[in-house]
């Protein structure tokens, strides 16, 4: 597929990305498209990348190789300004949420708006109050983050994310902590952004149900590849071992869900001591945030 | 051994790069320094968590040590039989020296920690990243204010703390001891020069400012973000100041005062 074909249907397209964090490869020459006004879903295990690719397309990370087109426009080759200006149209909500904690639940969704606009604060109230509404939480308005759940931290800094009334969203795990009701209203929620707003979507989630049941088109990852990709019907269909290993849920395939190491009984059996314990390998912190869900 | 000099030169390398990192991000902090002041309420809700907060702990310290000069200083200018220079000398003690040193020990403890901690968590918790997605430059709306806040309030710490401890050498002296109270105020306004004390000190406080907000704020985006690298960086901003602010007095001081 070639970036004039591409860019007119898709909002966002990632080339032949390829991204390294120290020797570990994140991802090895992946391409993916996102098509406009569409939900595409990114799935994967734990730890492939999934929140790295995110902030790629947002412009936080660079890529080794490869380019990412959002809207026409090179994200890596914007200027500071530009880049900025392009952020206003994309919202991202954090795994965290990312709420800052020093003003109150109103005060962050009033800020993008503050910042960016110059509306009345009568209009900025009543827009503020217009998205925690459709979040549920128009009466956690006073709240500090502090006072929140992580999952009602979420729906706050969904709130915030459409504040701006991007042109794309982009949710990282939005449905985890969430309970079976408010997941089934963030489900709609997304949804209906989506039709009545003409947003594209992007959904990060390990959550195959919910996902499957809201999202356009689904890519797999693991392990820096793409391994399945396609319509929910096709991916549920997909022939991939690693594609079904993943839908079921099955703990044993070829998605390993172990942390790349040497051999078990080598490490129980032999410990070892670097020379200078001081000279950390680059390395070090991806082992300590290794994170098994 | 090829080890040894090995380290020693990742170490090195190391120190060049953070260095830069500094230096890149010190720049990128007075650029943004015009954006606050467009917006003054940024500023002064830092003046007051940066600067104001700290005025208990400045003028009880300033208290004390002006006490300890004053005793101190009537011992050793008593034999000589000229205690009525109390006052010169608690005054320029504190103004050329104690005033701009201790309070910035004081203020790196009290204010650059307390920097250090807030932005290497709000890196933790993602929250400058978020800003950076919703557009928002957190060098400007987070890191500038507090850097001028720090800036602007050493000085006037600095100055505080001075104050205060003549306050209480006065105490001691006249008070305690018997010094002439006329005598104290009265030799100290003749013998204190204003611009070789009172104009050097504050050069000093504004400089120690200046490094001292510097490295506090540095140390918190430069942190790894984590509960462990967060405190490893709040431990570092009080070592590097303390040292910064150590070497440069003297550096200060031969410059300032080499000649006299
Ligand atoms: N700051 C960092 N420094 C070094 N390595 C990192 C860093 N952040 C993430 N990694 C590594 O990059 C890889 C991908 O991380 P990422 O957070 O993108 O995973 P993920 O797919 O979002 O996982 P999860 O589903 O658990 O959120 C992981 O192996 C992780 O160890
Ligand atoms: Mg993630």
């Amino acid at each position: 597929m070639d970036i004039f074909n591409s860019s007119q249907d898709s909002l966002v397209s990632v080339h032949n990305l390829t991204f390294s964090r120290g020797e570990k490869k994140i991802f090895d020459d992946i391409s993916l498209e996102f098509e406009r006004g569409k939900i595409t879903a990114i799935m994967g295990p734990s730890g492939t990348g999934k929140t790295t690719l995110l902030k790629i397309i947002g412009g936080q990370l660079f890529p080794n190789r490869g380019n990412v087109i959002v809207n026409g426009r090179n994200v890596h080759n914007l200027k500071r300004d530009e880049l900025y200006t392009l952020r206003r149209r994309m919202g991202m909500l954090f795994q965290s949420g990312a709420l800052l904690t020093d003003m109150t639940v109103f005060d962050n969704v009033a800020y993008p708006l503050r910042e960016h606009s110059h509306l009345p604060e009568s209009m900025i109230r009543s827009l503020v109050l217009m998205k925690l509404e459709a979040v549920g939480l128009r009466g956690a308005r006073d709240l500090m983050p502090n006072e929140l759940s992580g999952g009602m931290a979420r729906r706050v800094a969904l709130a915030r994310a459409i504040a701006l009334d991007p042109m794309m969203i982009m949710y990282d795990e939005p449905f985890t902590g969430q309970d079976p009701i408010s997941m089934g209203a963030l489900v709609l929620l997304i949804k209906s952004l989506n039709t009545t707003l003409n947003l594209t979507s992007i959904i990060v989630s390990h959550d195959v149900h919910e996902t499957a049941a809201i999202a356009d088109y689904i890519y797999v990852l693991s392990e820096g590849k793409v391994v399945g990709q396609g319509t929910p019907q096709e991916i549920q269909q997909s022939s991939s071992e690693w594609v079904q290993q993943f839908m079921n849920g099955a703990a044993d395939g070829p998605v390993h869900f172990h942390y790349p190491a040497k051999e078990y009984m080598d490490d129980l059996l032999h410990s070892e001591k670097p020379l200078f314990s001081r000279h950390r390998p680059s390395n070090d912190r991806t082992a300590k945030r290794r994170r098994y869900s | 051994m090829m080890d040894f000099f090995r380290y020693l030169g990742a170490g090195t390398r190391k120190s060049f790069t953070k260095l830069g990192r500094a230096s890149y991000f010190l720049i990128s902090i007075l650029t943004g320094i015009g954006s606050v002041l467009v917006r003054p309420r940024l500023l002064l809700k830092q003046l007051h968590s940066v600067g104001v907060l700290s005025f208990l702990i400045i003028t009880i310290s300033g208290l004390f040590v002006g006490m300890v000069l004053g005793l101190q200083g009537f011992y050793i200018l008593s034999r000589f039989g000229a205690e009525e220079t109390l006052g010169v000398m608690v005054a320029a003690s504190l103004v050329r020296e104690l005033g701009p040193v201790v309070s910035a020990l004081l203020f790196a403890g009290r204010a650059g920690s307390a920097l250090t901690a807030e932005i290497g968590l709000m890196k933790a918790t993602e929250q400058l990243s978020g800003m950076e997605m919703m557009a928002i430059d957190p060098i400007k709306r987070i890191v500038s204010p507090r850097f001028l806040a720090g800036f602007l309030s050493m000085p006037l710490l600095a100055a505080l703390f001075s104050a205060v401890g003549i306050i209480g050498g006065q105490i001691v002296g006249s008070g305690l001891l018997g010094v002439d109270d006329g005598a104290y105020w009265s030799q100290m306004r003749a013998n204190l020069d204003f611009q070789g004390d009172i104009i050097n000190g504050i050069i000093k406080s504004v400089v120690f400012g200046f490094v001292t907000s510097w490295i506090a704020l540095f140390e918190g985006y430069d942190a790894i973000p984590t509960a462990e690298g967060v405190s490893r960086a709040t431990t570092r901003t009080v070592v590097n100041s303390a040292f910064s602010i150590l070497g440069l007095d003297f550096i200060l001081t031969a410059l300032m005062f080499g000649d006299n």
